[in-house]
């Protein structure tokens, strides 16, 4: 998959401007982004349900506006928004996306079984999905997203609103799935745990890249660790680091923190230092957490926001117009 | 929830295991077709609507007016027995279109874009939603039917098969027609407007509910081109008989040609409602 300088504008706004990136195959490729960053956006254009305005895009060697077809045949998509029909049973949306995609009738019950199993609906396959609870619906798309084993799978927020068990099996699923079948996986997430699962991320705000690389290498740009020392007193503690480290420190409930570029040498230095007795010394490495922070200015999970909110903000409902 | 057992979910490997694009294609219309009909089993007040709004006007209006129109100003048969037709082309009028509308509902819960992220083409979904949305209308006119021998209309077997072939002509163009309205619609509230805007002159201006004769000009006007009249006029007409038959300068309109008309509106409209679904955005 190939990206480059991207541009979608709606009317004078600017959702995606100018962004290039490459994923490889197989990769698990992680975009994260406050709301509103262009996330969906971006996938809406790679998945051909959205015409770009400017630059180019290949999706599985194919490119999105000249050849819309043979990306959609290589594609999956897991939709931010729900995508159900809710007069249909779950094992009747299931048969109408493997119409769709041509898998035959003999291979369905052999696809269906098992992923069925895996989000737990096996036994409200033949309910309307009417009926299902948000979570049950959220788990029926992906099951559906799925079932015909695309090269390249588009998991837009896929598991918001779940409970952690089910995001675990999820996620079970899909490592297998990766092993085996080197599917290429573009995730869109909130979740610093799914984030970090990730090959590579690009962290996108206001319709630009802000940082592309490895997690580990996106966390040693943030440069500090953070170390957290709890002593008998933590004012006069603070001022002794102030006075003999030259390092700023933070009081928090949990004891003196400070924002050093490498903990582990930092630690001693402090001992030597200190002047009242310590009873607590953490050092943490930095997290995606920070990274987002030091890139987008807001935290990961405060970007996060409800799934009744996004339903409208599905960009085609505004979008869908034949000229 | 049981363990995984992916092996088994992935059988058949990757596309290359797939039937090819003509029968995926031929398979999403009978797809597309089989989910409007599930969906319309599914709307009970939708069957229940469709059913009793045509029979109300049938019984209430046709009581209620045919004192005043009489038998004369009706070609000859009771006003009753001339607004039968007209009311099976009105539930086939307003459920063909109902059908296509649903296409606004689709996209406003999303599952247009599961349809238009497929590898399918937009010809096989835009035909799948027209026949399916023709045979639900369809399958209401026919219902109707039982009414006949209570307004003391008399059907062959012929007429029913004869009735069944023009229904379908008329449910094909109306289909196409609001699909192509559909595809142009962004949101459920406007349906209310092409309701009331377009589709009541259409049913109005069609002889559906009076005859069409001794119209003041402009409205003869109206009425003729208006293409809900030729799809009407013959099912009335096989019914009833040529009297108080559509005529043009005076010569009575054969029903091969209106026929025709009809099955020629509904094609380009299907043309431009495919052409619609081609811009995705
Ligand atoms: N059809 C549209 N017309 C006008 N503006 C749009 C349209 N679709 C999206 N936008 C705008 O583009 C911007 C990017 O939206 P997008 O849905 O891509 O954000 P996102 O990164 O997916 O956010 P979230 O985390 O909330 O899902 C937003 O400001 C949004 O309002
Ligand atoms: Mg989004």
């Amino acid at each position: 998959m190939e990206v480059e300088h991207l541009v979608k504008r709606f009317g004078p706004f600017t959702a995606v401007n100018d962004i290039s990136f490459t994923v490889e195959p197989g990769e698990l490729f992680g975009f994260l982004g406050p709301n509103g960053a262009g996330k969906t956006t971006t996938i809406s254009i790679l998945c051909t349900l959205l015409t770009l305005t400017g630059g180019r895009a290949t999706v599985a060697g194919h490119d999105v506006s000249a050849e819309p077809d043979a990306v959609r045949a290589s594609i999956g998509l897991v939709f931010q928004e729900l995508t159900l029909d809710d007069l249909l049973t779950g094992e009747e949306n299931l048969r109408f996306h493997a119409t769709l995609y041509g898998i035959p009738r003999s291979e369905l019950a052999e696809r269906m079984g098992p992923l069925l199993e895996m989000v737990g609906l096996t036994e409200r396959a033949h309910d309307r999905v009417q009926v299902y609870s948000g979570g049950m619906k959220r788990r029926l798309e992906i099951a559906r997203g799925l079932l015909h084993s695309p090269r390249v799978l588009f998991l837009d927020e896929p598991t918001i609103g779940l409970d952690p068990q089910t995001r675990t099996h999820i996620w079970e699923y899909v490592d297998t799935l990766r092993g085996e079948e080197d599917t290429t996986m573009f995730l869109t997430t909130h979740y610093m745990d799914e984030a970090e699962r990730c090959e590579r991320i690009a962290i996108i705000d206001h319709g630009q890249i802000v940082a592309i690389d490895t997690p580990s290498a996106l966390k040693a740009s943030v440069g500090a660790d953070t170390v957290t020392v709890a002593t008998a007193d933590d004012a006069l503690a603070r001022k002794q680091i102030a006075q003999g480290l030259g390092a700023e420190g933070e009081l928090t409930g949990e004891g003196v923190r400070l924002r050093v570029p490498n903990g582990e040498a930092f630690v001693p230095r402090l001992f030597d230092h200190l002047a009242v007795g310590v009873t607590n010394v953490n050092v943490r490495r930095p997290t995606l957490d920070d990274v987002f922070m030091k890139y987008t200015g807001r935290d990961l999970r405060d970007a996060d926001s409800g799934m009744g909110e996004r339903m409208r903000m599905n960009p085609m409902v505004r979008s869908f117009r034949a000229r | 929830m049981a363990t995984l057992d992916v092996a088994a979910g992935r059988l058949g490997g990757g596309a290359g295991a797939r039937s090819g694009a003509l029968s995926r294609n031929a398979r999403t219309v009978a797809m597309v077709w089989e989910r409007e009909l599930i969906r319309f089993r599914r709307s009970q007040a939708r069957i229940i609507t469709g059913l009793a709004q045509p029979l109300l006007f049938l019984v209430v209006l046709g009581a209620g007016l045919s004192k005043f129109i009489g038998s004369r100003g009706a070609a000859g048969v009771s006003y009753q027995q001339y607004l039968l037709p007209g009311v099976i082309a009105m539930s086939v009028l307003f459920s063909s279109l109902f059908s296509a509308i649903s296409i606004v509902w689709d996209r406003e819960f999303g599952f247009l874009r599961e349809m238009l992220v497929a590898p399918v083409s937009r010809t096989a979904l835009v035909l799948g939603k027209a026949v399916g949305g023709g045979t639900v209308s369809i399958l209401q006119g026919i219902v109707l039917l039982v009414a006949a021998p209570f307004v003391g209309v008399h059907l062959t077997f012929l007429n029913v098969a004869e009735m069944i072939g023009l229904l379908m002509a008329l449910a094909f163009g109306l289909v196409s027609f609001g699909i192509v309205v559909a595809s142009r619609i962004q949101r459920i509230e406007s349906f209310q407007v092409v309701m009331s805007l377009v589709v009541n002159p259409m049913l109005f201006l069609s002889g559906a509910i009076f005859p069409l004769q001794r119209l003041p000009g402009w409205l003869g006007v109206a009425v003729k081109v208006n293409p809900a009249t030729y799809g009407v006029d013959p099912i009335r007409r096989v019914i009833l008989g040529d009297k108080g038959a559509l005529t043009i300068g005076g010569g009575i309109v054969p029903i091969w040609a209106e026929v025709l008309i009809v099955l020629a509106m509904g094609t380009a409209m299907l043309a431009l409602a495919v052409r619609s679904f081609r811009r995705t955005e």
